[in-house]
Parts: C-alpha cells; structure tokens; sequence
C-alpha cells in the first residue's frame, strides 16, 4: 500500500483522487488544493485529510507519491519540491512549459531513482498501443509519413476567465490538446530534428492559441504533419486521429478503431494479413479495476502506483519521454514566432486584438 | 406488466414498475463506442429533430415505450413535441439521465470549477435559486447546490411523465471513487420528494456501486449496467456481475448488450436474457427494422 498525495482538484485532479483512491494499492494520504470550498466539501463528505498548503501536505502527510494536477505553469517547481523529498511523481501534462526544466527533473528523478509519469493516457487507448505494437514490429516497413489530428469543441466563444485561457500559464491549444497528438507521434517518430510552417492562430481566444498547424521533420525521408483545432463544434468530444504511411502500407487509428492497410503481412504481428485489417477498442481492451471516464485513465494510474510500489524508474510516460513533448512544443512555439502567416492574419485584421498578440510573439522570439 | 423469468414476483412489485425494453438515446447524439464513422453517420442522420422523432414513434409503435435519454439539449425538443402531442402518445415515459456530462466538461475548462456550476444554476425562480445557491455557497453545503442542478436539468422535463430518474455515469462513478457516498441518498432523497420519481443509478462499476449504496442506506435500486456477452466495460468482472445478478437485491437494467456491435445480436439477447433477475434491457436503434428485430429476438425469451 503506498501513500499519495493529490495536489490540485480542478477537471483533472478530481479524476485522479477518485481513480486512485479507488485503487486497492493506495491509500490517499492527503488532498491539496487553493480552493478552501472544494476542501470543505471533500473533508466533510468523504474522509480525506485537506491541505490549503503544498509544503504542509509533503511536511506531515508522510507521502511515498504526490499527484501534481495544478495549472501547468506550477509544476516545476512542485515536482523538484517532492523529487527533493524522494517522493515518486505523477504530474499532469504538459509536465513544464521549458523543456530544459523537464529535462532537469528527468534528470533529478533518474538520479534519485524514482517513478516518474506524466499523464499522457492515449499511450494507454489500446489502439493506440496497438499502432506501438505494429510498427515495433515493423509492420510499416520504412515510415514516410505521419499525420496527427485532434479536434474537438472545448473554446467556442470569445471568453474564459481561467489559467487555461492564458498561454503563459500554459493554457491554450497548443499545451491542452494538441500536447496529446505530439506526444503520440514522439512515441512512434521520436523527437523531430526540425520543424516548419507553424501557425498558432488565436480563433476565439484573447490570450492564446486555438488551432496549432505544423509541419515536424525527423529525417531519414519521414515528415509528420500536425493538425488541431479546440474549436469545432461538429465534434461532441475531443477526438484525436493518427495516421501513418510507409513503404509497406498505412496504418489509421484513432481512440475507437484501428485500420490497417498492409501490403505484405510477413513482418507483422499475428492476426495481421495482407491487405484490410480493422480492429476494435472493443477487443482491444482489457478489463480494469475501477472505470471513471476510459479504460485509459484506469491504466495509467496503475501504471504508476506499479511503478512506484517496485521503485521502476523508467516506464511509458516517464519524464524523459514526456521532455521530448515539451522539446517539440517550445520548437513549434519558437517557429511561429518567426512564420509569416501569424503576422499576415493580424495585419489584414482578421483576428481581435492583433497588437496584444505581436506582444505574445516577441516576447516569446525573445526568449 | 409481465412476469420475469427466474425471478421471484414480488421483486417487481416494489417500486416503480418498468417496462422490460427500454429505448435508448445513444444513436441519436453521434455516440458509439466502436467507430467513430459510424458515431458521425448516425449524427448526420440525425441532426433534424423529426429524424429522431420518426424513430421514436417507430419504437413507440413497436410497444417501446420508455425513452431513457439523458438531458441533451436536443432532447429538450422531444419533451416539446411529447408535450405538444399528448394524444399521440398517451404511455409514453421518460427516464431521464443526468447530467449530459461534456457540457460540463467543456464548461469547466472555460470557466473553472464553480463557474461551470454557477452558469448551470437555473435562471427561473431566480430568488429562490440564489437563496438556497448563496445559502449553500456560504455554508458550504452541498445539497442545495446539488438539488438545485438536479432540478436545473428536469426542467425541460416538466409536465411529462418521469417516473425513474438516473444520476449518469461520469458522476455516479466520480462519486463512487471520491468515496462522496452521501451524495447518493442526497440524489435518492430528492429525486422522490420533489419529483415523485424513483432514482436510478448508471454505472460502470456495478459490484462496488451495490456495495457503497448498501452502506448508504439506499435500498433496492434501480441500476443500469453494461452487461453482456464479451464482458465490455463490465469493472470487477463477468463472474462479479453474474454473482450480483444471482444474490444482490436490486433492479438491474441492461445496456450495451451488444458491446456497441461486438456481439452478434441473436447471441448477444440469449446470453442477457438467460441471466438472471434482469429486469430490463435499454437498447438503441435507428429504425423500425431494428427495433423491431430486437423486440423479436427478445420475445423468444422473454415474454413481452
């Protein structure tokens, strides 16, 4: 049984203190949070100890792990405060928003020999792992290409009055939802060498982005290509799309279904044939434990409470594979700055405030 | 009201009696568990109203004539039309579920926690939600702020008839893993005093969803689960559910019998209908066909 701490109660931290507090191997030792009403009400109805103070929880709750799900801006300094106490860590994505701090408290945890993960939960989608699965069997042959989408219906109006309307908080489509589809081509491509034709446009929102385009080059002939829009009402929830190209066919795949095209079967897994090959989050899934909202979430904080309980330092969604999400966001950050077709938007008007974001932009070129 | 197999009578004397196949709403908001192809070809076919309205009378035809639906601002014009039409449909129920949770969702990462559940109060009665909503916000009790968006998502409801009402999913799982176990004898209590109704339960951890409403007192409940064939989503096990099945005291609904397509219908109904003390099955269809060949398939079990 290992003791966890939850910091953080917003959208995420809720889901989390119930899926680990419904885990056999867990006992939750304490919960924190800045909002003393939504401690109130978590310390009168059920039987959890409530923190209003970080350092307090790690100081007296006598934690083996902590849960980081506060605004991402918070968590550096959050997870080398419990690093340094040798706790083992979970910490919400993105895990910093400077990927040399990320590479710093992979390093940290690494030395300290301590679990570590970032809550990536598509590694854990089952047809996303099954795309894993393929091309570690080569499946694909030599990769081409890779495309990788998400779309969903989250900002549709021109408001919003938390961190996550604020991109140097770390809110944002870029940070929030296309931070899934870039870590999904990380774990098939790897980090890309170069990247080009970024935009970021602001659609809805004042203060940050809402659609991220890109084009991602990892060399040796394979291009990726990144499309997500947070803005599109067609879709009733968040969907996110992968497709991949090579010399020995395509595979498509998204949280429900994945389609294979082969032309040769000979390197693939069994169950694989030459041609159409589909299969299904239905069959692909294993049971879990407890479900809250996808097998998925389930999955991954049992991937961690695991890895903490055997002390695993590496492992799907350690912070060193997470720093390489956080390296290829800052270079998607650091292209736009300089791509003509954010700056071409604002002068012809097309978005709000054009003069607010030429500010964002320099300030982010000249960091 | 029919008698079920394996399953001793006075069971369904008590309590609200329910109809042994209800209609779901998941075909018409683009919602399928296994593509989300065929999820969009349902949302297109579906996007205008009366598409969904034709399926309803279909079903309602058919004998069908409980809709279990959540609380979609879309279902909001089936309560109009209900309304509008009582003469056409003098039987027809709904078993609303609540809340339609991605509005929620979505709500909270534009507007943080408390204004999601601010933008959600009621505007009617405007004094009386902002005593009792202010009252809670300040005393930190939850239950009038729960009731009053308990009462937030009936409101399209009103003056059709609701006899179950079921906390969704998203929540009653949420609430199960937070250990908030009191909010379901909050949701029990007010959901018979102010609406005359019995409380339902969607969940898809039913073994330990039996355990905590044991413990809270809430007494033979109506709880609708994933039960099928392949096990899908079925949390604690096929063999927990079947020893559920066999020895708890509660009214169990079927849903996603077929595993969103996985199980071939004839088999997917035999191996449901064989189990026992099941007390409904809530399926979805997109025409009289279909609705119809379910019927059937159930019919050769079940006596309707």
């Amino acid at each position: 049984m290992i003791r966890v701490g939850m910091v953080g109660l917003g959208k995420m931290g809720l889901s989390h203190h119930a899926l680990f507090n419904a885990h056999p191997g867990v006992s939750v030792a304490g919960v924190c949070d800045s909002s003393r009403y939504v401690l109130s009400v978590l310390g009168r109805y059920t039987e959890v100890e409530t923190y209003s103070d970080y350092e307090e929880m790690l100081e007296e709750a006598r934690l083996d792990a902590v849960v980081i799900a506060t605004p991402s801006r918070a968590h550096t300094s959050m997870v080398a405060a419990a690093l340094e106490r040798g706790l083992h860590v979970f910490c919400e994505k993105p895990l910093t928003l400077d990927p040399g701090e990320s590479e710093g408290l992979a390093e940290t945890a690494a030395e300290r020999a301590l679990a570590t993960q970032v809550g990536y939960h598509n590694r854990f989608v089952a047809t996303f792992r099954e795309v894993k699965k393929l091309l570690g069997a080569g499946a694909l042959g030599e990769l081409h290409q890779v495309t990788g989408e998400a779309y969903g219906p989250v900002i549709l109006k021109s408001q919003g009055r938390t961190w996550r309307s604020q991109r140097t908080e770390g809110g944002g489509c870029l940070y929030d939802y296309a931070a899934h589809v870039i870590n999904l081509i990380n774990w098939y491509c790897g980090t890309p060498e170069a990247i080009g034709g970024t935009a970021l446009p602001s659609l809805f929102s004042r203060d940050t982005d809402d659609a991220a385009l890109s084009t991602l080059y990892f060399g040796n002939g394979l291009t990726g290509q990144l499309n997500v829009n947070w803005s599109d009402e067609s879709y009733r929830k968040m969907t996110t799309r992968i497709t991949l190209r090579g010399s020995n066919g395509r595979i498509y795949a998204d949280r429900q279904e994945i389609q294979v095209y082969l032309r040769d079967a000979g390197g693939a897994p069994d169950g694989y044939g030459q041609g159409w090959n589909v299969r299904y989050t239905t069959e692909l899934t294993p049971p879990v434990w407890f479900y809250l909202r996808g097998e998925e979430y389930s999955e991954q904080v049992d991937s961690f409470v695991k890895r903490a309980s055997n002390g695993a330092t590496e492992g799907v969604n350690d912070f060193a594979s997470a720093a390489q999400t956080d390296r290829t966001i800052a270079m998607m950050v650091a292209d736009a700055a300089r791509s003509p077709s954010t700056e071409h938007a604002h002068e012809d008007g097309e978005t709000a405030t054009p003069k607010r974001r030429r500010r964002l932009l320099a300030r982010r070129s000249s960091a | 009201m029919s008698q079920i197999a394996d399953s001793p009578a006075e069971k369904i004397e008590e309590g609200v009696p329910m109809d042994r196949l209800l209609f779901g709403d998941n075909q018409f908001f683009g919602i399928n568990h296994m593509s989300e192809e065929k999820a969009r070809t349902q949302a297109l076919r579906f996007q205008d109203i009366e598409a969904v309205i034709e399926v309803l009378d279909a079903a309602y035809d058919e004998g069908i004539r409980t809709f279990m639906c959540t609380t979609h601002e879309r279902i909001g014009l089936v309560c109009d039309h209900v309304r509008a039409n009582q003469e056409r449909y003098p039987d027809f129920l709904f078993f609303p579920g609540m809340p339609y949770a991605h509005k929620y969702a979505n709500a909270v990462t534009e507007q943080g926690m408390l204004g999601a559940v601010k933008g959600f109060l009621p505007d009617e009665g405007l004094f009386d939600a902002a005593m009792r909503g202010g009252k809670s916000l300040a005393t930190r009790d939850i239950e009038g702020m729960v009731t009053l968006l308990i009462d937030a998502e009936m409101k399209m409801f009103q003056g059709l008839r609701t006899p179950v009402v079921f906390l969704q999913n998203v929540v009653v799982d949420l609430l199960l893993g937070l250990g908030f176990n009191d909010a379901f004898a909050i949701f029990d209590r007010h959901v018979r005093e102010r609406y005359g109704a019995e409380p339902g339960f969607i969940t898809m951890n039913m073994p330990a969803l039996l355990d905590t409403l044991d413990e809270v007192g809430v007494e033979n409940p109506i709880v609708c689960s994933n039960i099928n064939k392949i096990g899908f989503r079925m949390c604690g096990g096929v063999e927990a559910y079947e020893e559920a099945l066999r020895e708890r005291r509660f009214r169990a609904i079927a849903m996603s019998v077929f595993a969103s397509g996985a199980v071939s219908p004839e088999e997917a109904i035999e191996w449901v209908c064989t189990q026992p003390n099941i007390e409904s099955i809530v399926f979805g269809a997109s025409s009289r066909r279909n609705i119809a060949g379910t019927r059937a398939l159930v019919e050769r079990h079940w006596p309707l």
